[in-house]
């Protein structure tokens, strides 16, 4: 049975289908099943980051509403044969969205895949909460600014009362992921530190990927960074992120001032 | 909660003397939608299961306009939850027929406590009957979450996050940051206090008085705290 996880973070533009593609990307590259799943109806975005958006034939509301199966849905990645992605649909609207319906497409991606990665819309509206809702574990997304920290830390809140495992009274595992993470805007204060954003948000860190302008070019060539640009700063923290998500015990790197390069400022993993 | 007044009489040498007397009440006020309105009634008393029995509460009808028989609806309704409607508040006489509770007026505020004082037997249960009246939040209070607990203390293990807040009738305590609201006190009870590790808060309140975080001082951002009220002030004092 795969593990269900939800990347989530309340406010929008923070890196969360960049981080979903990925982590997809660095975990199917261990040989792992993956499949990525768009949960931004209506404003999907996952399909583009994949480099998959002419390929899309049915999407993730054709498959809860049985007009389609899930295997004719899932779109292969041609550069990693392990990594699937199931689209979200761009001209239909979230209340297509039925929880029974969502409750039994996770059921069989949890079945034929060993990770399901579904990308939450922004906010805390019915989109988010049904992405979140049958999770076993949440990536945090938030950037080093009071705003972000802030809804990171609602939706924390949601993640400990609206999903499904929340409700029979278990503990959501929550692993924060802090994108676009400036050294030398932190340095100089304009940004919160790393410790700043654990301390307000006190969950495990998961990793910290550096503001780079690779990250942006990977996601207009339609490649995850952990594919197109492995040897970047970025993709180095995703994968070590990756390896972290599958139980993996790594020393944590904070990236510095100094461009490229990484010290061990910052060794122990947040409680 | 309104005190209510409330005419006995008593048999007394063949006469037959009115006595008016006083009496505290819960007040219910419904909000329209009713069927919404009776749901969130069902949440909190998930939460408090038997709150209501045996005890006085009237309906204040003044923030709906039902018919006589939506209002004989309605009492059933809370009949099947346990609440049992003592008077009705703020609806036309006209509209009250034999089967309704009596209109009941002149209800005035009151805090909590004194109701809860009053409606306690007078031989007080054993100690190991009473309910503790505090409330224990073993996590960190996330953004946009609410602590309500009218009846008591609150401890908080962990901070209170920023556009969070905790509610208490009596005292506060936060061991860890708090940067959201904290208001002790709600109920009337002026001696509560608030106490916290580390001052980061939006707002403080007691008993209604209140300071944001503008009105801080700001040397005592980040640092152990108390605060209370003397008089009409609010004191914040930096805890050793």
């Amino acid at each position: 049975m795969g593990k269900v996880i939800v990347v989530t973070s309340g406010k929008g533009g923070v890196g969360k289908t960049t981080s979903t593609a990925a982590l997809g990307a660095a975990l199917a590259r261990t040989g792992q099943n993956v499949v990525v799943v768009d949960f931004d109806v209506g404003l999907r975005n996952l399909d583009l980051v994949m480099g998959a958006e002419r390929r899309v034939v049915f999407d993730l509301i054709n498959v809860v509403q049985g007009v389609a199966k899930l295997p004719q849905a899932l779109i292969r990645d041609k550069r990693l044969e392990t990594l699937y992605l199931l689209p979200a649909s761009q001209t239909r609207d979230k209340d297509a969205l039925t929880e029974e319906g969502i409750a039994r497409v996770i059921g069989d991606l949890r079945s034929r895949f060993d990770w399901v990665i579904c990308d939450s819309p922004a906010g805390i509206e019915r989109g988010a909460t049904l992405a979140m809702r049958f999770a076993d574990e949440a990536v945090i997304i938030a950037n080093p600014e009071v705003s972000s920290v802030r809804d990171s830390d609602r939706i924390i809140g949601l993640l400990d009362s609206k999903t499904e495992k929340a409700e029979r009274g278990e503990r959501m595992a929550k692993h924060l992921l802090i994108a676009r993470f400036d050294p030398g805007r932190a340095a100089r204060g304009e940004m919160l530190s790393v410790q700043d954003v654990l301390e307000i948000l006190s969950i495990p860190l998961l990793g910290v990927i550096p503001e780079s302008e690779e990250v942006l070019r990977a996601s207009n060539l339609g490649a995850p960074i952990t594919i197109c640009g492995q040897q970047s700063a970025p993709a180095h923290a995703y994968m070590d992120a990756a390896r972290r998500l599958a139980g993996e015990e790594i020393e944590m790197l904070i990236p510095t001032e100094k461009r490229g390069l990484f010290t061990k400022i910052f060794g122990r993993r947040a409680a | 909660m309104s005190e209510v007044t409330v005419l006995s009489s008593a048999r007394q040498r063949g006469t037959m003397p009115l006595r008016g007397r006083s009496y505290m009440a819960f007040a219910l006020t419904p909000e329209p939608p009713i069927a919404d309105w009776l749901g969130e009634l069902d949440a909190w008393l998930r939460g408090s299961n038997g709150f209501f029995a045996g005890r006085p509460v009237v309906l204040d009808l003044s923030a709906v306009t039902l018919t006589s028989s939506a209002i004989a609806h309605l009492i059933s309704e809370l009949g099947t939850r346990g609440i049992r409607i003592m008077g009705l508040e703020g609806v036309a006489a006209e509209k009250l027929g034999p089967g309704l509770p009596p209109l009941v007026s002149g209800g005035r505020p009151a805090p909590v406590e004194a109701v809860n004082s009053r409606s306690q037997p007078a031989s007080p249960p054993a100690a190991q009957d009473r309910e503790p009246t505090s409330l224990l939040v073993e996590s960190p209070v996330r953004s946009g979450q609410s602590i309500f607990f009218p009846d008591g203390d609150v401890t908080v293990l962990g901070s209170v996050g920023s556009g969070a807040e905790v509610v208490a009738g009596g005292s506060i305590h936060i061991y860890g940051a708090l940067r959201g609201r904290a208001m002790a006190g709600t109920s009337g009870h002026r001696k509560a206090r608030i106490f916290c590790t580390r001052l980061e808060a939006e707002l403080l309140a007691i008993d209604g008085y209140y300071r944001t975080a503008e009105d801080l001082d700001a040397k005592l951002r980040s640092k152990p705290i108390q605060a209370w009220l003397a008089g009409e002030t609010l004191i914040i004092s930096e805890i050793d």
